[in-house]
């Protein structure tokens, strides 16, 4: 098994850590993980992407023009990436701020409106990881367990208070997700 | 500290590899994309623990000459950089190599030449494999292609460094500095307390005083003692090559890539063989000194050897030297921080086996 995932929205959306929690994860379940970040100026206000890849075998190139699966957060990440899904592939995307929605036939579509539903509930600042949920709902590699031991890992003590309210959001997203 | 499986940047894998090694000295100026290395070992505060100085300097130039003060001492000591400020650090680094003295010089490559850009590059092979400073040296440079190696290769790089007393390089690229990869650490080494034959730790009444100097206005003097050096290069040429072969056995066409390009050589010779194309990949692990015998030895039998590179073509050049044009050499490039895909450098493998 290889899973080659790319996840990309705005700078803050928290990109960057989704991806670190999955790659966390991964290596807790015993699988070969890289994460490679676009870094530099582009952050600032602009995009941001993460390519993650989840294996069972020793990972060769970390930096992807193909993808198994796209999380895509924003529709300039949406157009950026759309075609890089492999045929057969899977693309999850936040139906948040789309004017243009996905076009392809030949890849699963799946829709979760994360950032309305972290809205109404005052969670945003978790908003990431209804994502998470969903993905692990319609992908299911990453253990919650080992999800939950990556957020112990990756975020500093002082927010270990907000564990549970990761946890409940993973749980929501997993509810929320939907094929289109 | 006991062996450990962490997550982690290469440029972090790198400052905590530091620490465990038993390093007495890190003294770095900050510059993207390596920062997180002094930003670590700061945050780490060895000193509290093993003992290990952690100073940022005024400048490049200041931190290069704190490391030639330590190596002078014997201390196991270190710096790092990117590009730009690799460049300023020359003049200190010659005068390392010139004194016969061991270090640990990190560069994280980023675009050039001039400040360039922040994103990765592998557009300083020349200057870390050919001098880069002035007058007759080499440094032994390590080409690190994982996190995992970006640890292995600071107490590799260390051990080397004072086997030859020379400089060592460990030449990675912001791919491999900025990316998270799984990583083995190894347990905490004590740092030594040995007090080395040649070092300037002051004169006891029992020896003669211990010289640390690069200049000799003696010409016969500097002419032997530049044979001596080019005798250790030798010997480095004969001991400490390194490299890994990837399914090199069959092929009729190889890749000769280092580092993160080595690392898209292998999905893009993963994606050839499943067109059929007997494809190969040599990765130089030491790119000085280099492999050359072995590319010669695989010149015999393939019909070509294509160097993929983040350059406009550099180390494409040591391919050329090694096979002695026994068999084509081709290059292909991306520069300027780009970075090539799997299926640009395979279709660039396609045309150049079209010739």
């Amino acid at each position: 098994m290889t899973e080659e995932i790319i996840i990309a929205g705005f700078g803050g959306q928290g990109v960057l850590s989704m991806g670190k929690i999955m790659a966390y994860s991964g290596m807790m379940q015993e699988m070969e993980v890289s994460w490679m970040p676009s870094y530099g100026p582009e952050m600032r206000g602009g995009t941001a992407n993460v390519n993650v890849i989840l294996s069972d075998e020793r990972i060769s190139s970390p930096i992807l023009r193909s993808f198994d699966t796209a999380i895509i957060l924003n529709q300039q990440s949406l157009d950026k990436f759309e075609h890089a899904i492999k045929p057969g592939g899977m693309l999850i995307y936040d139906g948040n701020g789309i004017t243009r929605h996905p076009e392809r036939k030949d890849i699963t579509v799946y829709r979760i409106d994360a950032a309305e539903e972290a809205s109404k509930l005052k969670m945003q600042k978790v908003f990431n990881m209804f994502v998470l949920g969903g993905f692990m709902k319609v992908k299911p590699i990453l253990k919650t367990e080992y999800v939950i031991r990556g957020l112990k890992k990756s975020l500093p003590e002082r927010y270990h208070s907000l564990i549970p309210m990761n946890e409940d959001a993973i749980k929501r997203g997993m509810e929320m997700i939907r094929k289109v | 500290m006991e062996k450990e499986l962490r997550l982690m940047k290469g440029n972090e894998a790198i400052a905590e590899a530091a620490i465990r090694a038993g390093a007495d000295g890190y003294f770095g100026y900050p510059i993207t994309p390596q920062s997180e290395i002094l930003e670590y070992l700061m945050e780490a505060n060895p000193q509290t623990t093993t003992g290990m100085v952690v100073l940022q300097a005024e400048s490049e130039v200041a931190a290069i000459n704190m490391v030639y003060g330590g190596a002078a001492c014997g201390k196991k000591v270190m710096t790092s950089s990117s590009s730009p400020g690799i460049s300023l650090k020359q003049e200190g680094i010659t005068y390392i190599a010139g004194a016969e003295l061991p270090c640990l010089i990190v560069n994280v490559v980023r675009g050039g030449p001039g400040l360039g850009t922040i994103q990765p590059a592998q557009s300083d092979y020349f200057q870390a494999t050919k001098g880069g400073g002035h007058g007759d040296y080499h440094l032994l440079v390590l080409a690190p292609a994982s996190v995992q190696e970006m640890a292995d290769f600071v107490e590799l790089g260390f051990d080397l460094a004072f086997k030859y007393r020379n400089p060592v390089m460990i030449l990675s690229d912001g791919a491999i500095g900025q990316m998270m990869e799984k990583v083995w650490l190894k347990p905490q080494k004590k740092r030594s307390e040995e007090i080395l034959p040649w070092a300037t730790t002051g004169k006891p009444a029992s020896r003669p005083r211990n010289i640390i100097t690069s200049l000799d206005l003696d010409s016969e003097r500097q002419e032997k003692f530049n044979l001596k050096l080019i005798a250790k290069y030798r010997e480095m040429e004969e001991n400490e090559v390194r490299f890994e072969e990837f399914m090199t056995d069959d092929a009729e066409y190889i890749f000769v890539a280092y580092g993160t390009s080595a690392r898209i050589c292998q999905k893009a010779l993963q994606l050839a063989r499943a067109e059929g194309i007997r494809a190969g990949l040599l990765r130089p692990i030491t790119l000085f000194p280099y492999p050359k015998k072995r590319l010669n030895e695989l010149a015999d039998r393939v019909k070509g050897m294509l160097a993929v590179e983040m350059s406009a073509g550099q180390m494409v050049e040591d391919v050329m030297l090694s096979v002695n044009g026994k068999t084509r050499v081709s290059h292909y490039g991306r520069m300027g921080g780009m970075i090539p895909t799997p299926e640009e450098v395979l279709e660039n493998m396609k045309l150049f086996i079209k010739g």
